[in-house]
């Protein structure tokens, strides 16, 4: 069984949130909310400045604390890619996972329940890349199998320098970004 | 510097989490001042079967009241709910790693004991609904003649009274996301500052109307079911001045036990001592200082000693301070929570 991941190249992203556009198009995200979003991190002091563009998302964590809260079992981690998904009509609406996840990836879909970025799963069974990744002008952005050696992503991984966020939180996430 | 731009939480639109809104604070207080009843009132339940006289307002007015608190409480965390029709499903299922999902099922069993334990003086508190409904002096006196009944209903209140004031407490603090709240420190702080709302709420409504008969009519008796110690005399004055004793050590562990979440966050990773902050500085910081430390727990440590010495006459002014100081605790905890985050302690 596959364990799907996302490999995003922050020397290639410029921040143009076709990725963005694409979610909230494939997945009737209702307007004013967003599964995936771009930040801009700024560091240093002028003219010793450093900028990083990235596209940010759930990060499917393998020890994901949105499934651990959640007291009905509508987040949950999905057997096919090992994503964390959730079931809308198993969801009260608590809030609990969107408290727990510390990467703000949730948010309360108008129609009450939890909502957040899928892998666009419902693709990816059709041997589609999820919606983000298929758009990217710049193909900062790679989706495969973490478990398997010979995919783009398992070798971006062992080939290039690459970190998550916010690892300290201790959730591993399997969104990786290259720098 | 260190800028960030980005789509999501951005600073103008939404700077920090607010999912959770005055209906949290609202239950978590009314939470855990049952559990605290559940408790007091288990232990008096358990001072009955040695022979004491059951007339004291722990042995009826706790659960009845504590049944109607928790109804509020529960009308509460419904109507934060955002997928309101389907909150059948937190009863479809059990998920142990779930503190939300262990007090849901905690709730649905202090139901069933609150009625049962109130049922022991209901009809003799409210005669009205006792003279309509013979069948529940039955109920009480099949409970009373049964002490292992009576003896097992005690140490329910008290095991699942522990339960629920401490479940809400590990709630926040796994949520490893809100470094305000992940401090094992949590779970103890409010069941004992629920165990001191219980002891301030009655001996509050022990205060109100003590001493006179049960009105028989049906609202008078409704409400004075509520609030009036039964029987046609007063509460002993050594009830109260047990409830005070007691409120007297919760409030000091509380202290201790904020204390020790201070320590404990000022001793843990660079996002948990900037929780700190939430506390001390910005809008919670008044609330907390002024409400919960000073308000909330100094002033009625002081009055509640001063009274035991009888340097002062009993009055009501520190349990309505302790209450107060209470849900200010919820409050504050409920909102600077939300307002913490992690800290990247790598960058780009």
């Amino acid at each position: 069984m596959p364990r799907f991941g996302m490999v995003i190249d922050t020397l290639k992203c410029v921040g143009c949130m076709d990725c963005v556009v694409a979610c909230q198009t494939e997945n009737d995200v209702p307007q004013g909310f967003c599964r995936d979003w771009i930040v801009t991190e700024t560091r240093g002091e002028f003219p010793n400045l450093s900028l990083e563009i990235r596209s940010e998302r759930c990060n499917h964590c393998d020890n994901p604390p949105c499934v651990t809260c959640c007291p009905t079992g509508a987040s949950h981690v999905e057997e096919f890619g090992r994503t964390v998904q959730v079931t809308a009509n198993a969801c009260i609406g608590c809030k609990a996972c969107i408290s727990a996840c510390p990467y703000g990836a949730r948010f309360v879909h108008p129609k009450g329940y939890t909502d957040k970025c899928t892998f666009c799963l419902h693709r990816v069974k059709e041997g589609k890349d999820p919606a983000c990744v298929s758009v990217c002008p710049t193909h900062c952005m790679v989706f495969g199998d973490l478990d398997d050696p010979k995919s783009a992503v398992s070798q971006l991984l062992n080939s290039r320098k690459h970190r998550t966020l916010l690892p300290e939180a201790g959730t591993k996430p399997r969104v990786f970004y290259l720098s | 510097m260190l800028e960030f731009t980005t789509t999501r939480h951005n600073p103008l639109v939404d700077p920090v989490l607010s999912v959770w809104s005055w209906e949290i604070p609202v239950y978590l207080f009314l939470g855990g001042m049952i559990a605290g009843m559940m408790v007091l009132g288990g232990l008096n339940m358990l001072r009955i079967l040695k022979g004491e006289r059951p007339e004291g307002f722990f042995s009826v007015q706790t659960p009845v009241l504590g049944f109607v608190m928790l109804n509020l409480g529960m009308g509460a965390l419904f109507l934060d709910l955002a997928h309101k029709l389907y909150v059948y499903r937190v009863y479809m299922a059990f998920e142990p790693t779930s503190p939300m999902s262990w007090g849901s099922w905690v709730l649905i069993l202090v139901f069933p004991v609150l009625i049962l334990s109130a049922l022991i003086r209901l009809p003799e508190a409210w005669p009205w609904l006792g003279d309509r409904v013979p069948a529940l002096r039955g109920w009480s006196e099949a409970i009373l003649a049964r002490p292992g009944l009576v003896k097992a209903l005690a140490w329910l209140n008290v095991l699942l009274g522990i339960g629920l004031g401490i479940y809400t407490g590990i709630l926040l603090s796994t949520m490893v996301a809100r470094p305000l709240w992940n401090s094992a420190i949590l779970g103890p702080l409010f069941l004992v500052s629920g165990l001191s709302a219980a002891a301030a709420m009655v001996h509050l409504v022990s205060s109100l109307v003590p001493g006179h008969p049960a009105p028989r009519s049906f609202l008078g008796g409704a409400l004075a079911m509520l609030v009036q110690p039964l029987g046609a005399t007063p509460p002993e004055p050594k009830t109260a001045v047990s409830l005070v004793r007691a409120d007297l050590a919760f409030l000091a562990i509380e202290l201790v036990l904020i204390g020790l979440l201070f320590i404990g966050l000022a001793s843990s990773s660079a996002s948990h001592v900037a929780a700190i902050d939430l506390l001390t500085s910005g809008k919670y910081a008044t609330v907390f200082w002024w409400g919960v430390i000073v308000a909330g727990i100094l002033v009625p440590l002081v009055l509640q000693a001063l009274e035991l010495g009888h340097r002062i006459p009993h009055t009501v002014i520190p349990a309505l301070l302790v209450l107060a100081g209470g849900f200010a605790l919820r409050w504050v905890m409920v909102g600077a929570g939300q307002a913490s985050h992690m800290i990247a302690a790598t960058g780009m």
